[in-house]
Order: structure tokens, then C-alpha cells, then sequence
């Protein structure tokens, strides 16, 4: 469930960078990359747990499911917050620049 | 267990290797490239910038796995921050898991950033031999 949600994210960022560019103001080919780095890795982990468990590990148990789910919606919401702080560090656009020495300026 | 140090390892190996590439690159110009049917003039781009795709999928991975470990309660904020590492059996089988499943997903991360780099690549080729023909 964790690797879905997380390969979800991925492609809605994905999509999402791919209609705004060749512009990257906000960094989203950032957040995508971290996405699907997450997911590439979840996918091997998945691989692996599969060769130990073969078909269980397709019926998990709900109370699983439901911790699995409520953990990649925390790793989506942890990859957004990441991806905010790279944003207005690295100030591509210019805003916090702008807000910042215009306060000064008043 | 621990399978997200293996590619933090490599990340920041990539990111050293990044700094270096781009200073080197700093010297020379990067060749432009005209996009078709746009009317855009793009920058060739850089292998450092190439490297930082590698990079970003390497940390953003290995940060979004290391925070999977810490709800799992197999990292934790005191020492040894590894709760398999306070157990010899454990510290073994994680080891283990660390050359098997860590190894694993280093890999095939590069390898997806390999492909990115060989369509880049063709991108960039095809966009060069189409330059002198407009000219």
C-alpha cells in the first residue's frame, strides 16, 4: 500500500512538472525524483518480501493495510514538507528574495 | 532493517562527485540546442545536472525509507540509532539484509537513472543533427 500511494504521487508530480515545463519554478522535478526514488526502492523492497511470503503477500491482513496506508499518506505529506523547505531555500522564483527586501525597504 | 544506508552512502558519494563535475564544467560552455517546433533555444545540459537527478532520487528515496524505518521502530533517535545494531544475531541478519535488499535498490536506482540518461542523450543528439539542417 505504501509503494502505491507513493507511485501515485510520483506520476501526479510527474504529470503535474511535465505541463509546467520547460519552466521549474517550483522545483516539482525535484519532488518527482524524490518520489519516485522512494518508490524504486519500496518496489525492490516489495520484490523481496514477495519472494519470502508469494501470494500472501498479496492478501495482507486490514489492520496492515490500513497502517500501510496511513504510512505512505505520512511519507507523501514528509516528501511535500521536504520539497517546500528545497523550495523556499533555494528561492527559484525569487518570492522570499522579494518579500524579504522589501520589508527592509519599508 | 538499515536497507536505506546503502543508498545514502551512494547519494553522498554522488553528491561529492556532483561538486566536482560541476566545477570542472564551470570552464567550459555548454553547447545550445534548438528545440523543435517550439522556437526555444535550450542549453545542452550538463552532466552535473544529470548527476542531480541521480542525487535528488537517492536522498528524497533514502529520506522517505529512512522515516518508513523509524515508524516501524527500527531507527531510533539514541544510540546506537539502529535497534538491530544492540544485538549481535540481529546486527548480522541486518547486515545481511543491507548487501542483499539495500545493494539491490542502489542499483536499480541507477540503473532507472542510467535509462534517463541515454534518453536525455538521444534527445540531445537528435536535437543537434537537426541544428546545421535549419541553419
Amino acid at each position: 500500500m505504501t509503494l502505491l500511494v507513493t507511485v501515485f504521487a510520483a506520476v501526479i508530480c510527474t504529470v503535474l512538472w511535465y505541463k509546467n515545463a520547460p519552466k521549474s519554478e517550483l522545483m516539482l522535478g525535484t519532488l518527482s525524483l524524490m518520489y519516485w526514488g522512494a518508490s524504486l526502492m519500496w518496489l525492490v523492497d516489495a520484490v523481496f518480501e514477495y519472494a519470502e511470503l508469494k501470494a500472501e503477500y498479496f492478501a495482507p491482513a486490514p489492520a496492515d493495510m490500513l497502517n500501510d496506508l496511513f504510512l505512505g499518506l505520512s511519507v507523501v505529506a514528509l516528501g511535500l514538507v521536504i520539497w517546500l523547505v528545497i523550495l523556499l531555500i533555494k528561492d527559484p522564483k525569487g518570492a522570499v528574495k522579494a518579500v524579504v527586501f522589501s520589508r527592509k525597504k519599508q | 532493517m538499515a536497507c536505506f544506508l546503502v543508498p545514502v552512502v551512494e547519494a553522498a558519494v554522488v553528491a561529492v562527485a556532483s561538486r566536482f563535475v560541476k566545477n570542472k564544467e564551470k570552464a567550459l560552455e555548454s553547447a545550445e540546442i534548438h528545440v523543435e517546433g517550439s522556437g526555444i533555444t535550450e542549453r545542452k545540459p550538463a552532466f552535473s545536472r544529470k548527476l542531480r537527478w541521480l542525487s535528488n532520487m537517492l536522498w528524497g528515496g533514502s529520506a522517505l525509507l529512512a522515516f518508513e524505518h523509524v515508524w516501524h521502530g527500527e531507527v531510533v533517535p539514541w544510540f546506537p540509532f539502529l535497534t538491530a545494531a544492540s544485538d549481535p544475531a540481529e546486527a548480522a541478519e541486518m547486515l545481511h539484509e543491507m548487501a542483499t535488499v539495500g545493494v539491490t535498490m542502489a542499483v536499480v536506482v541507477t540503473v532507472a537513472w542510467l535509462g534517463m540518461v541515454a534518453v536525455s542523450s538521444l534527445i540531445e543528439k537528435r536535437a543537434l543533427k537537426a541544428l546545421p539542417a535549419k541553419e
